[in-house]
């Protein structure tokens, strides 16, 4: 009830006409910036750090949080229609949402993706309200084992993605690992694979990996293909936006994601990108339409990740604003704008800066509104993107993608590792190597290896600590059931379809 | 590279427009100079947030007419330095930040160039480090922490920044002073002090050390004991020893700091130094450092170039103990 009150409180915060207006301007430049790749909100931000300078906090928070909230959703926009995610955490929603663009359905696609954002971004911030104290004494109990543990889950769960030929994908992942130990080695601060350049002593963004490997890869296989084949322009099928089967498939999906995104993303290293993965194999094991995964794309590949992502967003608010923790690089530069105001985030905020803090969770609720006003209408516009003749088509994804790989750090490093992986997603097409399991590797990997060493040098070298923790010890035995269930499944069902032939013999 | 205001306005929405001339604000002084300034981190960071402060306060002041950042991040500053020492050679009106940690970051990564080669302008600003454990733990003082330390180094995991930064550097120092070998040490490091935090508040660590700031919240909400900091006199409104108070003969500051460019004239370093100076004792400037908790540790010119080198000595020796240089 107290929560309700202070909930009301902050809608009166956020209802005065400056702070809508600074809403609807964060929810349209995040927006913006999450359709360009490389221009995200940690990067936006900052850059716009200084009007901490000018306004009130209450102002800019709002202003921050919408373009938050508004990158997650525009992330999607182009990984659907041009297979160029904008966002790590919509890599996942390129899989099927680009599948379904090229069969025709990008509309139902775009709309599972804004409706699927809108629900679990309120489910998230209804969660940020009500149960941000529940959530981080939950998050609190997660160190290094259970990471570890949650990552062995993980990776169990990458065999969704594997694709059709377990020893490509397996190959692809491997590729994926290596990529992502090259860089500092946090635990000893030594290089790994950076051949003496200072350029990849940081690694590689992840972002310019999946823009290399989809859309410039992609390209560069359109082009060798152009006289080869037919012109492809996908006309529009059905509705523009949902039938009610879609609808019917897409709902489920949206809270299971929204499920998972939410306690992930208030992990303290969580992040955006595993719910969405956990979403997506989840999804691909309880549809019904396991045939339309990969190939004419399937709903629920969309609607599962993209809700867990927005859910997740939300859920970096739980550590950041009741520990003072930040997740995520937004959520880090979100606490320094906290610090340009000398206001602490921790423990004492909620009492502290009620108003602040109610406002700033009151507005949440009204930029996702905006949000899905905003990007509904504007489906019928974006297909249209799709009836651009494919040499002008993917010569503008070219573009696209180049000037936004810039955009990360100005760096020609990144550049040129953008060609060159560009010339490896060609070739992996080319020789029908999944892509999607390299970005995977090399997300997982440096997280799993890094909570694996931390946790043995806690433990001094006692492997125990994996099975000794009792959550850790459930992850790995939820990872255990992945891994060999669906052989017993399988076996059951082998069984029981043989049963009725030898109940006659038997008798 | 190229100019963030410039880059936002041409690639994202028009709205960051409107921001962008909302932070210029009219020219005050005709006379006032332009300066660069060039930050060798990505935008957000401590290096990046020093650079921006130092414009607001010195457009504020009426010292400077404007000035333009440039943000060419990477490796602890190691891949923009040898870009500052190269394109920016001889220009008197521009200015990088740098610190500690890059420091650090040259020695360990085997950087090619080094701070001898730029010109030491000012010591600004430094954020003293906190010795900290999670409430439930048996460790009472700083004296209770380093006798379990003594008696075996791998029961005492010790969270904090990356490895071979200012927070692994002050463990390995208060490790030296105390006896303890450093290579014995169990430091358990995370991406930055808040991520460290989680594992102190999950008690999955003995301790933590990082900058006072990451842990302040938590020890005036009592989950978190300080059991001493780095800094070289009590605090006000700190209720804990120093270091040197306890007995462990070590001070740290992960100080921040600007260089001019190498080959710069006298004249322009005098007279940048002077900027700074002036800059560094406005009320302004004292406003801004204690909203964000850095301390003021002034030092200009030859002051501050004799207290680097001396700096560099002391890092470069630790980080070869700690295994890392």
């Amino acid at each position: 009830m107290e929560t309700l009150g202070h909930l009301a409180n902050g809608f009166s915060v956020a209802f005065t006409p400056v702070n809508l207006m600074w809403c609807l301007l964060g929810t349209t430049l995040g927006t913006a910036i999450g359709v360009l790749p490389g221009l995200g909100p940690a990067l936006t931000i900052a850059l716009l750090l200084p009007i901490t300078y000018q306004v009130a906090p209450e102002a800019s928070f709002i202003l921050f949080a919408g373009i938050y909230y508004g990158a997650m959703y525009g992330g999607s926009t182009t990984s659907i229609l041009l297979n160029t995610p904008g966002e790590s955490a919509t890599i996942v929603t390129a899989l099927e949402g680009n599948r379904m663009a090229r069969s025709g359905r990008g509309g139902a696609a775009l709309a599972t993706s804004a409706i699927g954002s809108f629900v679990a971004g309120t489910l998230g911030t209804v969660g940020v309200a009500f149960l941000a104290p529940v959530v981080v004494k939950f998050a609190l109990s997660f160190g290094p084992a259970e990471y570890f543990s949650l990552m062995v889950l993980a990776f169990i769960t990458v065999s969704a993605v594997l694709g059709s030929s377990s020893v490509r994908g397996l190959t692809s992942l491997f590729v994926g690992f290596v990529i992502g130990m090259i860089g500092v080695d946090l635990q000893t601060g030594q290089p790994r694979f950076t051949f003496g350049m200072s350029q990849l002593l940081d690694g590689v963004d992840v972002i310019v990996v999946a823009v290399g490997l989809f859309a410039v890869g992609e390209t560069f296989y359109m082009a060798s293909r152009r006289y080869a084949g037919k012109d492809e322009i996908v006309p529009l099928r059905g509705s523009l936006y949902m039938t009610a089967a879609e609808w019917a498939r897409s709902w489920k999906a949206w809270l299971r994601g929204a499920l998972l995104g939410f306690p992930i993303g208030a992990l303290p290293a969580g992040g955006a990108e595993i719910p969405t993965f956990l979403s997506y194999a989840i999804e691909k094991k309880l549809s019904k339409h396991k045939e339309e995964f990969g190939t004419v794309g399937a709903i629920e590949g969309v609607a599962g990740p993209e809700a867990a992502n927005n859910a997740s967003a939300a859920g970096v608010l739980v550590p950041m604003l009741t520990l003072g923790l930040p997740t995520s690089a937004t959520a880090a530069i979100m606490l320094s704008a906290f610090q340009s105001y000398g206001i602490n985030p921790g423990p004492m905020l909620f009492m502290t800066q009620a108003n602040l803090v109610w406002g700033l969770i009151a507005s949440l609720f009204i930029a996702n509104v905006i949000l899905v006003i905003l990007n509904l209408p504007l489906i019928g516009l974006w297909v249209r993107l799709l009836k651009i003749p494919a040499p002008q088509l993917y010569a503008g994804i070219l573009v696209f993608a180049t000037v936004g790989t810039y955009g990360i750090s100005q760096s020609p490093t990144d550049l040129v590792i953008l060609y060159l992986l560009g010339g490896a997603g060609f070739l992996m097409r080319r020789f029908d190597f999944p892509t999607a399991p390299v970005i995977i590797g090399m997300i997982l990997w440096p997280l799993a290896e890094t909570q694996f060493r931390r946790a043995m040098t806690i433990s001094n070298g006692d492997w125990s600590v994996f099975y000794k923790h009792p959550l850790s010890l459930t992850l790995l035995t939820l990872a255990f059931i992945g891994l060999i269930g669906p052989h017993i499944w399988a076996y059951v069902e082998h069984r029981r379809r043989r049963g009725p032939e030898h109940v006659p013999g038997d008798a | 590279m190229l100019n963030r205001r410039r880059f936002l306005m041409s690639t994202a929405a028009a709205g960051a427009a409107g921001f962008a001339a909302l932070h210029l604000s009219p020219a005050f002084a005709q006379d006032a100079p332009q300066i660069q300034i060039f930050v060798p981190a990505a935008p957000g960071g401590g290096w990046d947030q020093t650079a921006r402060t130092m414009d607001q306060v010195l457009r504020s002041e009426k010292l400077i007419s404007g000035s333009q950042i440039t943000n060419v991040g990477g490796a602890g500053g190691t891949v923009g330095l040898p870009q500052f020492i190269s394109q920016w050679n001889g220009k008197g009106n521009s200015l990088m930040v740098g610190g500690m940690v890059m420091v650090g970051a040259i020695i360990a990564n085997k950087s090619a160039n080094n701070l001898t080669e730029v010109t030491p302008i000012a010591r600004l600003t430094g954020e003293f480090e906190a010795l900290v454990v999670p409430a439930a733990s048996p460790f009472k003082t700083a004296a209770d922490f380093v006798a379990a330390l003594k008696a075996d180094p791998t029961k005492v995991p010790v969270a904090g920044g990356s490895a071979g930064g200012s927070d692994h550097i002050l463990f390995g120092l208060i490790a030296k002073t105390a006896g303890v070998p450093a290579n014995e040490l169990s430091y358990v490091p995370f991406a930055g002090g808040g991520e460290a935090l989680s594992a102190l508040l999950g008690n999955q660590v003995a301790a933590g050390i990082s900058g006072f700031g990451e842990f302040s919240e938590q020890v005036k909400a009592g989950a978190l004991r300080l059991l001493a900091i780095s800094a070289e006199k009590r605090q006000e409104g700190i209720d804990a020893p120093t270091l040197k108070e306890v007995g462990i003969d070590v001070e740290l500051f992960n100080w921040r700091g600007v260089f001019a460019p190498p080959g710069v004239s006298d004249a322009d370093k005098a007279a940048m130094i002077t900027l700074v100076e002036t800059m560094a004792k406005s009320d302004a400037w004292a406003t801004e450092c204690k909203n964000r908790n850095w301390t003021q540790i002034l030092l200009t010119g030859d002051d501050y170039a004799k207290f680097l080198a001396e700096d560099t000595t002391r890092i470069e020796a630790i980080l070869k103990d700690l295994g890392l240089a």
